[in-house]
């Protein structure tokens, strides 16, 4: 029961701090908005393309959105030195972990529902029939995310080049994940079943388990250094 | 759990220095520290800029590692055993540890419930007046001057009731009113038995909670002396001399 309150207080510190600063939620529509104009401008009217390119476009820009905002995570944990409470607070570091990736993955999740209804209506596409399946594949392609995201923010939080060196590290071992997400929403765009892409699902769901059990065995250590 | 007790140490000891040297790179900062407190004592860490006071207080509080050397607080190596250590102490820096969006009492609300200890809004709100900020209790921290930061980062220390105190220059940012209050709870704290390490620049303000005196100089011990031996202006001679002879 306390492992799970002091996840909720580290989920409940970080959701009120974003409701009342809209620092990070202000950036990522922002910024969303941008990558749709560059799409928009880059592909036209051909619809062909634009179905093609779809699923790949949907993922990149939850990738580039989530790099911005899982790249603040740590910030307000840096202001004032809140990073050394975090550290004295006694007891397993893991859970501050699990209120850390909760509050992200909300956060990303908000902003790709908002992205999808975007690109609904700035590529004119009806995703009415995919939106089931989309409803499993998008948090099960945004937890680990979200997981293996939040832990190297906190690995990065005190490097100078953080800027640079968490994508650097981030991207990489995300591939598996994000080729599970891109095939099985490219199936659930062309309407077909979600039994036909289970091997991406599974590779999805695999890669959520791995990196969140990593993120909670390693993040003390993480603090601690 | 290792609880670890120095058998040098005096029995009511509840901080122990022993041999803490502290190197960053070939830069020696601390150089065989010891140090005890008792029971009821506080010692002003005194040491001109770079002596090394905050390097043993974020040492002692398990915030950095010592190069060699150890130090048991509470019963608890703070090396070997950080998580027990870190159970019996609290720990005021530089940083208030507040974040600016929440309010006061959502502050102490979050640090207490991360920390396992009460949380009760009676409580929190006890707290708050204790430090004189119960009017403010809802108002973000951002809105607040730099002492009203430094007194609700005393109240986060109020709720947690460690028994050793380690403060990094607590009385700057606070004024004459906030001074006085925190010498006489840092009184009563001590009178309950708490142990309290401060590192402090000023002979005046606070100064007459130190029951001792430890001068660092050059990374050493240069003194360790009763206070109300020397009194304040025998101390200040003191540190002149350790501080010129530490350069």
């Amino acid at each position: 029961m306390t492992y799970a309150r002091r996840a909720w207080i580290v989920l409940w510190k970080d959701a009120v701090t974003e409701r009342r600063a809209k620092a990070t939620l202000n950036a990522l529509l922002f910024f969303s908005l941008l990558l749709l104009f560059v799409f928009q401008f880059t592909l036209g009217a051909d619809r062909e393309r634009l179905v093609a390119a779809l699923p790949g476009l949907l993922w990149l820009s939850f990738v580039l959105t989530g790099l911005v905002g899982l790249g603040r995570a740590f910030l307000v944990e840096r202001e004032n030195d809140c990073w050394d409470g975090l550290l004295l607070a006694p007891g397993d570091k893991s859970a501050i972990y699990l209120g850390k990736v909760a509050g992200n993955l909300i956060l990303m999740l908000i902003v790709e529902v908002i992205l999808l209804a975007l690109f609904t209506v700035f590529f004119n596409v009806d995703i009415g029939r995919a939106l089931p399946a989309l409803a499993l594949i998008l948090p099960l392609g945004t937890i680990g995310f979200a997981a293996v995201g939040t832990l190297f923010a906190a690995m990065t939080a005190h490097v100078r080049a953080r800027e640079v060196l968490f994508p650097v590290l981030l991207l990489p071992v995300q591939v598996p994940v994000l080729l599970g997400a891109v095939k099985a929403t490219e199936a659930a765009l062309a309407g077909e079943s979600l039994g036909a892409v289970t091997p991406w699902l599974q590779l999805l769901v695999a890669g959520d388990v791995i990196y969140l059990v990593a993120g909670l065995l390693t993040f003390d250590a993480i603090l601690e250094s | 759990m290792t609880v670890d007790v120095d058998p040098k140490a005096p029995l009511d000891c509840l901080l122990s220095a022993r041999g803490l040297r502290k190197a960053y790179g070939r830069h020696l900062v601390l150089d065989g520290i010891d140090l005890d407190v008792r029971r009821g004592e506080a010692v002003a860490l005194l040491g001109a800029n770079g002596a090394g006071k905050t390097t043993f207080l974020r040492i002692a509080a398990t915030l950095v590692r010592p190069t060699s050397g150890r130090v048991v607080v509470a019963g608890a190596d703070s090396t070997r055993d950080p998580e027990t250590a870190r159970r019996g102490l609290g720990f005021l820096g530089h940083g208030s540890w507040l974040y600016e969006d929440l309010t006061a009492l959502e502050n102490l609300r979050f640090w207490s419930t991360l920390g396992g200890h009460d949380t009760a809004i009676s409580g929190l709100r006890a707290a708050l007046a204790a430090v004189e900020l119960d009017r403010w209790s809802d108002e973000r921290v951002r809105t607040f001057s730099a002492g009203m930061k430094r007194r609700l980062a005393i109240a986060r220390l109020v709720v947690a009731r460690p028994r050793v105190l380690l403060l990094d220059e607590p009385f700057s940012g606070l004024d004459q009113h906030g001074s006085k209050w925190l010498e006489e709870h840092l009184q009563l704290f001590k009178s309950a038995g708490g142990a309290v390490v401060m590192s402090t620049h000023s002979f005046g303000r606070g100064f007459g909670v130190a029951d001792r005196a430890a001068i660092l100089a050059g990374g050493r011990l240069a003194a360790d002396v009763a206070v109300a031996s020397l009194g304040a202006d025998g101390v200040r001679r003191l540190y002149d001399l350790a501080a010129e002879e530490g350069t």
